[in-house]
């Protein structure tokens, strides 16, 4: 369908995507969706214990069931010198020694760590025939005591997760200066303390996670389609480390992605099964999971238990921050786990304030849980959570406005670039218009007579404010390289300009429900100056796409965009040269302007199409000077992070005789820097803010503590947010520029997720702080609202 | 055990043949190739497999295939008329309603329903009506403008400004 077509809207409009169309139509083409010719089916039996040693696998009657192809485990892919899943990023502890770094392997053989833990794979003909022949499997089990929550994990005698990490131990890690920081402890006029959760999330794509392996025997050649958010990465980390197979022999096509949010980042077991089992029974095999399995096996997020101490001068000035935190990984390393709560969560401590000493420590903790990795925002959700409930704590404390004491320490306007005392350096920024602009829309000032309205209707209003910075377009590769990143995160982009103008640009960014097939084409329609019909965005097969990092981090414009652009201008310095050579002018003479290549100061002048027929048809070309052909390549390696940064504001009411919470009004006041479809940003900003809300109020998942079963393992149990949780949302943005990449982009996706937590919980302890409550742990779901207030209005009474 | 089931699906007859424990969700992804219906979840909670069936909205995974035995059912396949978008779809995608497009199906369905028992509903009716489908990517927010925007011109009305302004046009800031 022809959306957006009219002339060039290009950078700034609110063009309806191009994608929209196949997705409303049911024409969407999702892993599940496509199957292959002799296709079969894969069902994966995983563990129904927590911890337990196998003695014994029994397949033979599984094997010999209706319509089944083959039974593999993991002594099967032993024997093929099948690779365990790599872990992409190694963390030093204090001491300077290695993280512990056990091994994942994609089918287990003598030990299960987690519920949904991986044992053997049937191939049938139909999936029922699978999954039968899977419940005649026998295992047997000694079941041994599990040890699911972090803190319960560092007790001593607690289970061993792993023999190689003594005391569940993964890594103990710290930056920062803990000695400017004790000195200024010392001295300080106050030292505010909290002990606080971040609580374990499941991150529910709609779509769950499928993968289909193919072999071609006749070229030797493996095909995997799958549910990725970065298929080159999976083509390498699973090529390399696993199958060994030479990237030239390993196609991955990641199709329509029904939604990511991190957990399709990762390499995971099935991928390797489906593509390796493929070649052993010389059949297509697909994987689909239930929603069930997605919950026992897509990577986590979050899970943080931590101290937290801000120093305040006699003038509410921060002096010092320090946070000591307990990371749960889980009970294997999954693929950027480590990275998580440590350069994605530390570096971002300074937030949007002044605070001249920081130290951070975190202990990274085996569990017998499914892993933990990147979910929307993967570490600076969890460090703008503690930073935001101690500023509001310490406001309280001091009987100061909370803006007020935000205002009071936030990095000036004129203060960039900012080096933080936790290695970032802020680029740009302008965080009290930010904040300004969301207490505006949100009627702050006016608050208390609100408060007291709802206060004679006998329920408890609060508002709760939250600024975040973040870190985004991940990531500069030496600098990364220099923190034990075991990867590049640059990104590539080709653009093929064809004989008759029409452009294909191929992009290593991956869509996962972002609308790049919009936003990209918007961008080049700007620079090309042609409109966006004649463009084409091709994202999601290695064997198409030069390289490719993928999508995470908000990176996707930030990095994939600029080397959209970076390539774009090779093509447009070619084209000079072939417009030169057609217009007989020196090749500094043109100019190249709204698609047309025009001799300075003339009317004579050469369309991208002209050109680009030439270049195809070079029957008058400089042959001794150029090639035919205008099809370039860039690779775009970021020269720092990005930082998006706001102010988010939240107004609940709460029934004091039920616990029920209602969220009346939530504003977000964001600096993306450029903005190049708002409509697109404004759908990023509802969807990180519905997953921030629903982290606060109604989502965790629970493990129970003793037997380690998964508790909330489906929709009956882990609360999804509905649409009758959210009031509407009111959006604002404010742009300062990125400094240091060609669009001045900085980034959208994950905002709403890291802002939205705090302003929750801090306009919920508003509410409730006349009853002496400091602090409330998410979700606050009815249950403990009602309990906390019962609890504080009993005491308060005792007293 | 094979049973043969014989249906009408978008106005079309269809027939397949399923075991007794086929769900009408996999008849229709497998046997008929309509993968427009997807499988989001196993407990009937997420919305994305609604179709309608003799004209009711029902979750597809709730009903086995030998139950739709001579019944008319609708999927979003057959919602729009040729290439030319239902309103509903078309309020979708002027509202940006629709991210991923993995539950889109199911809310375009479930939305068609509510505005036939409902054709002037009120955002917190639009809200409370879609409890049984799940979207992980939009906050639900431009789903409920586009709900609104699809039922006012349903009923023939001109609906209010596009809240993303008109879809050609520059935004503003």
């Amino acid at each position: 369908m022809a959306d957006g077509s009219i002339g060039t809207p290009a950078i700034g409009a609110s063009v309806r995507r191009r994608e929209d169309y196949r997705f409303l139509t049911g024409q969407g083409t999702y892993t599940d969706d496509i199957n292959r010719p002799g296709q079969v089916y894969a069902y994966i039996l995983r563990s129904p214990h927590a911890n337990a040693r196998i003695g014994g696998i029994d397949t033979s009657a599984a094997a010999s069931s209706p319509g089944v192809v083959a039974v593999f485990t993991g002594k099967d892919l032993e024997a093929d010198g099948i690779g365990g899943l790599p872990c992409g990023w190694l963390i030093n502890s204090k001491d300077g020694s290695p993280m512990a770094e056990p091994p994942h392997p994609v089918l287990v053989t003598d030990r299960v760590r987690h519920v949904g833990d991986h044992i053997a794979v049937v191939i049938a003909e139909t999936l029922g025939q699978a999954r039968d022949a899977a419940e005649r499997i026998d295992i047997d089990y000694a079941v041994e005591p599990a040890v699911v929550d972090s803190v319960a994990a560092l007790r001593p005698g607690a289970p061993l997760v792993w023999e190689q990490a003594p005391g569940n131990v993964c890594y103990d890690w710290h930056l920062g200066d803990s000695a400017a920081v004790e000195t200024a402890i010392g001295k300080a006029a106050r030292v505010v303390k909290l002990d606080l959760v971040n609580n374990r999330l499941v991150p529910n794509a709609m779509e769950p996670r499928a993968a289909i392996g193919e072999f071609n025997r006749a070229t030797g050649e493996y095909t995997l389609y799958t549910t990725s958010q970065n298929p080159h990465v999976i083509r390498l980390l699973m090529g390399a480390f696993v199958l060994h197979i030479p990237e030239a022999r390993l196609r991955v096509v990641a199709p329509d992605v029904g939604g990511g949010f991190g957990s399709k980042i990762y390499h995971y077991a099935e991928e390797a099964i489906v593509t390796w089992a493929a070649a052993k029974v010389r059949r297509p095999i697909k994987w689909t999971a239930d929603r069930s399995e997605s919950f026992m096996s897509d990577a986590h997020g979050r899970d943080h238990v931590t101290h937290v101490e801000l120093a305040l001068d006699a003038d509410a000035k921060f002096l010092a921050l320090k946070v000591s935190t307990l990371a749960n990984m889980g009970a294997y390393l999954s693929t950027f786990s480590t990275c998580i709560p440590t350069y994605l969560y530390g570096t971002l401590l300074a937030g949007t304030y002044t605070t001249p000493a920081i130290y951070v420590e975190t202990k990274a903790v085996f569990t017998n849980t499914v892993p933990v990795d990147a979910y929307r925002g993967a570490g600076r959700p969890e460090a703008t959570f503690l930073l935001e409930r101690i500023v509001d704590l310490a406001a309280d404390e001091l009987g100061i406005d909370p803006a007020e004491l935000r205002r009071r320490n936030f990095i000036a306007r004129d203060a960039f670039p900012y080096q933080t005392p936790v290695a970032l350096q802020y680029d740009s920024g302008d965080y009290q218009t930010t904040l300004d602009m969301a207490m505006e829309a949100a009627g702050y000032a006016g608050f208390e007579a609100r408060r007291r309205e709802a206060a004679g209707r006998g329920k408890l209003r609060g508002i709760g404010i939250a600024t975040y910075i973040e870190a985004c377009g991940i990531a500069p590769s030496a600098v990364v390289g220099s923190l034990g990143a075991r990867a590049g995160l640059f990104e590539s982009a080709a653009v093929r300009v064809h004989p008759t103008g029409s452009v294909s640009i191929l992009t290593g960014s991956h869509s996962h429900g972002q609308g790049h097939e919009t936003t990209f084409a918007q961008l080049v329609s700007d620079h090309l100056g042609i409109p966006i019909d004649s463009i084409e965005i091709v994202h999601g097969d290695t064997a198409k796409i030069p390289y490719g990092m993928g999508t995470y981090g908000s990176r996707s414009l930030a990095v994939g965009g600029s080397a959209i652009i970076k390539a774009m201008d090779k093509v447009i310095a070619k084209g000079r040269k072939i417009a030169a050579h057609l217009l007989e002018a020196a090749e500094a003479d043109i100019e190249f302007k709204d698609g047309e290549f025009t001799v300075a100061g003339t009317d004579r002048s050469k369309s991208l199409g002209e050109v680009a027929l030439t270049a195809y048809v070079p029957h008058n070309f400089p042959h001794d000077e150029l090639e035919p052909g205008l099809d370039e390549t860039a690779f775009y390696d970021p020269k720092n992070f990005t930082f998006p940064s706001g102010a988010h504001i939240a107004e609940i009411e709460i029934d004091p005789d039920t616990g029920h919470l209602t969220v009346l009004n939530f504003t977000a006041s964001d600096d993306f820097g450029r903005i190049v479809n708002p409509m697109i940003v404004a759908g990023q900003v509802h969807g990180g803010l519905a997953q921030g809300i629903g982290q606060a109020l109604l989502e965790g998942c629970v493990y129970d503590t003793e037997t380690g079963q998964l508790l909330t393992g489906s929709y009956n149990d882990y609360a999804m947010p509905r649409a009758a949780d959210f009031p509407n949302f009111v959006l604002s943005t404010h742009v300062t520029l990125c400094t240091h990449n060609p669009l001045g982009v900085k980034g959208c996706g994950e905002a709403g997720a890291i802002g939205a937590p705090a302003a929750i919980a801090n306009a919920i302890v508003d509410a409730l702080k006349h009853l002496g409550v400091r602090h409330v742990e998410m979700p606050a779901t009815p249950e403990r609202l009602w309990r906390t207030i019962q609890e504080h209005q009993t005491r308060a009474a005792a007293d | 055990m094979q049973k043969t089931v014989s249906l009408t699906v978008n106005g079309k007859p269809a027939t397949a043949t399923v075991e007794g424990r086929t769900l009408l969700v996999q008849l229709l992804r497998e046997n008929l190739g309509l993968t427009g219906t997807h499988v989001g979840c196993d407990t009937s909670q997420c919305g994305a497999c609604v179709v309608h069936v003799d004209g009711e909205a029902i979750k597809a995974c709730t009903l086995l295939a030998v139950q739709a035995e001579g019944r008319n059912v609708l999927t979003i396949e057959g919602v729009a008329d040729g290439d030319t978008l239902h309103p509903m779809q078309e309020a979708f995608r002027n509202n940006h309603a629709l991210q991923c497009g993995f539950c889109t199906p199911g809310m375009v369905m479930s939305a068609l329903d509510l505005v036939k028992n409902n054709p002037k509903p009120t955002e917190k009716e639009v809200r409370e009506y879609l409890e049984g489908n799940l979207c992980r990517c939009t906050g639900y927010h431009n789903i409920v403008l586009a709900i609104i925007e699809g039922a006012t011109v349903m009923r023939g009305e001109t609906p209010p400004v596009a809240p993303h302004g008109p879809a050609h046009g520059v935004a503003a800031e």
